[in-house]
């Protein structure tokens, strides 16, 4: 085992060293431009790139390789879905529902429209961190145009009722978009049986390189049209201006060719270690909480908040394994975690909080020297905290009148 | 974000962790900070007949800079008079612990922490001298 332990899979995930091999031809001998049609150099490319919609379409459930539009990432999808379809749209009404614990990419777009003078509706989850579909239903107006609901949450693993959501949208004529970078290749995704008309996904999160993504566009059943959102040489159908990121394309093909192919397997094993993980530490640990539904859940994914512990605190304690937290000391902007609240985790319990992602990389040695470690300092942490012990002396911190700074 | 050594070395290695006996007319307590914003220091000092702090002790609920500037505290104020310790100041432990600015707070909380154990002594002895 070596160390450090890479457990933050949300974030990233490592190249599958199959996806690496595929890859290198198209940097050095088939280093075409996807877009020559004058000689082979280019028919090589676009070959190589059409190959890899196939994979990425069949993963989802797409009907034709002809609704992949490649982009640079997720974050520029749900850029294009959202902005390219409230433009296309806007004149058949400039109402968008969105959920409150989508992922920036998604709840910054909305805000820019609101900007330019479209209303968003953002609903609310329930503890659990679900969205409850009546909600939808009840939110749609006669101005609704789109619904953006996230596959899987990135910080609690919490997998959206979206058959139920799809139900709604299309018995309403609205389109519905899906972020479904975390879910995918982890989770049952089926834009068809799910009646999803966009989605995000990402190579990278699928162990697949970076800076390539991609957008599922329906093209029948309904048609979606989108307004481009980079203009140029009109690449993807006009949809993505921009030279195709061709050895990225054919990674992210053969990452989508593994995954549909080992998904099922793949989870169970995850799911496996990530019950190991958890039981281990909550049998040793008292006061500790898992964040978000425990059935309705990535299979890697574990966020528990240790009470009495401060979250980056305890990663400092831990830094010999890749973690991340939900604590405000982690982000730039020094409040807590936005989607630990949407769930009404109070801020004591989510500054306390710790995302464990595990992987296809992730061994159950690695598991097993990660709970010892995470019992052992959250056992130190714990006898330097003052509510510990407080805590212990049967003191409701609720009561105490604290001097906020 | 990375740490400076000094910061890690407090944090893996604090000193003077415990709990002195709150209710002891020599010892001044200071708990400040709140669970929600995600850093609760308690500071302790036991002072001896010259005025001197003879022991200081802390815990803290926080990161490890507020950690490490607790720690750092407690090892400053041991061997000081009241006035002297009254005097050490949150820029002092930002140089000392080379703090990056989004960690100052730390400081300042651990500043307040030193400020509220001598209120509560002094306090104390206020109490002591009534009829």
């Amino acid at each position: 085992m070596q160390l450090p332990i890479f457990m933050d899979n949300h974030s990233t995930t490592p190249c599958d060293p199959r996806v690496v091999s595929e890859m290198l031809p198209y940097f050095t001998t088939r280093f075409g431009n996807a877009a020559s049609r004058s000689h082979r150099f280019g028919w090589e490319a676009e070959e190589a790139v059409n190959y890899a919609r196939e994979h990425i379409a069949k993963l989802i459930g797409a009907q034709s390789e002809k609704e992949i539009v490649f982009t640079s990432g997720a974050t520029e999808s749900d850029n294009l879905a959202i902005k390219g379809v409230a433009e296309f749209y806007a004149e058949r009404g400039r109402h968008i529902i969105t959920t409150v614990i989508e992922h920036k990419a998604v709840l910054d777009s909305c805000k820019r429209l609101e900007k330019d003078g479209f209303s968003v509706t953002y609903l609310g989850v329930g503890p659990d961190g679900r969205v409850n579909p009546d909600d939808v239903k009840n939110a749609i107006t006669d101005k609704t145009i789109l619904v953006s609901v996230m596959l899987a949450n990135n910080e609690v693993g919490t997998i959206q009722p979206l058959e139920e959501i799809g139900k709604i949208t299309r018995a309403r004529g609205v389109l519905f978009h899906c972020d479904a970078v975390q879910g995918i290749g982890k989770t049952e995704f089926d834009v068809q049986k799910m009646n999803v008309d966009l989605a995000s996904v990402t190579a990278h999160k699928m162990y697949g390189p970076k800076g390539v993504g991609a957008l599922y566009v329906r093209r029948s059943k309904p048609r979606v049209r989108l307004v481009a959102q980079m203009d140029g040489g009109g690449h993807e159908r006009g949809n993505r201006s921009g030279t195709l990121n061709v050895p990225g394309i054919v990674g992210f093909g053969k990452a989508a060719e593994i995954m549909t192919a080992e998904w099922r397997t793949e989870s169970e094993r995850i799911c496996g270690l990530r019950e190991r993980l958890r039981s281990r530490v909550q049998n040793a640990l008292d006061e500790v909480h898992v964040n978000g539904s425990l059935q309705w859940r990535l299979a890697g994914n574990l966020n528990l908040s240790f009470s009495f512990v401060e979250g980056e605190g305890l990663m400092m304690a831990i830094k010999d394994v890749a973690v991340s937290s939900g604590s405000a000391c982690t982000s730039a902007s020094l409040e807590p975690s936005y989607v630990l609240r949407a769930l009404g985790v109070g801020d004591e319990l989510a500054h306390s909080s710790i995302r464990f992602g595990l992987g296809r990389f992730n061994t159950q040695e690695e598991v097993d020297y990660v709970a010892d470690l995470v019992i052992s300092k959250v056992n130190k942490l714990r006898a330097l905290s003052p509510l510990y012990e407080m805590y212990k002396e049967g003191i409701d911190l609720k009561t105490v009148s604290w001097v906020a700074h | 974000m990375a740490y400076s050594d000094k910061v890690v070395e407090h944090a893996e290695n604090p000193r003077n962790v415990g709990t002195l006996d709150k209710n002891d007319p020599t010892v001044g307590t200071g708990l400040v900070g709140a669970p929600a914003c995600g850093d609760v220091m308690r500071l302790q000092i036991k002072v001896g007949d010259g005025g001197i702090i003879e022991d200081a002790k802390f815990k803290t609920f926080g990161c490890g800079s507020a950690i490490a500037s607790s720690s750092l505290a407690t090892e400053w104020l041991k061997g000081k008079n009241l006035d002297d310790a009254g005097k050490i100041r949150n820029v002092d432990i930002v140089e000392e612990l080379n703090l990056p600015p989004v960690k100052v707070h730390c400081s300042v909380l651990a500043e307040d922490a030193i400020k509220s154990a001598i209120e509560d002594y002094r306090r104390k002895q206020a109490q002591k001298q009534l009829p």
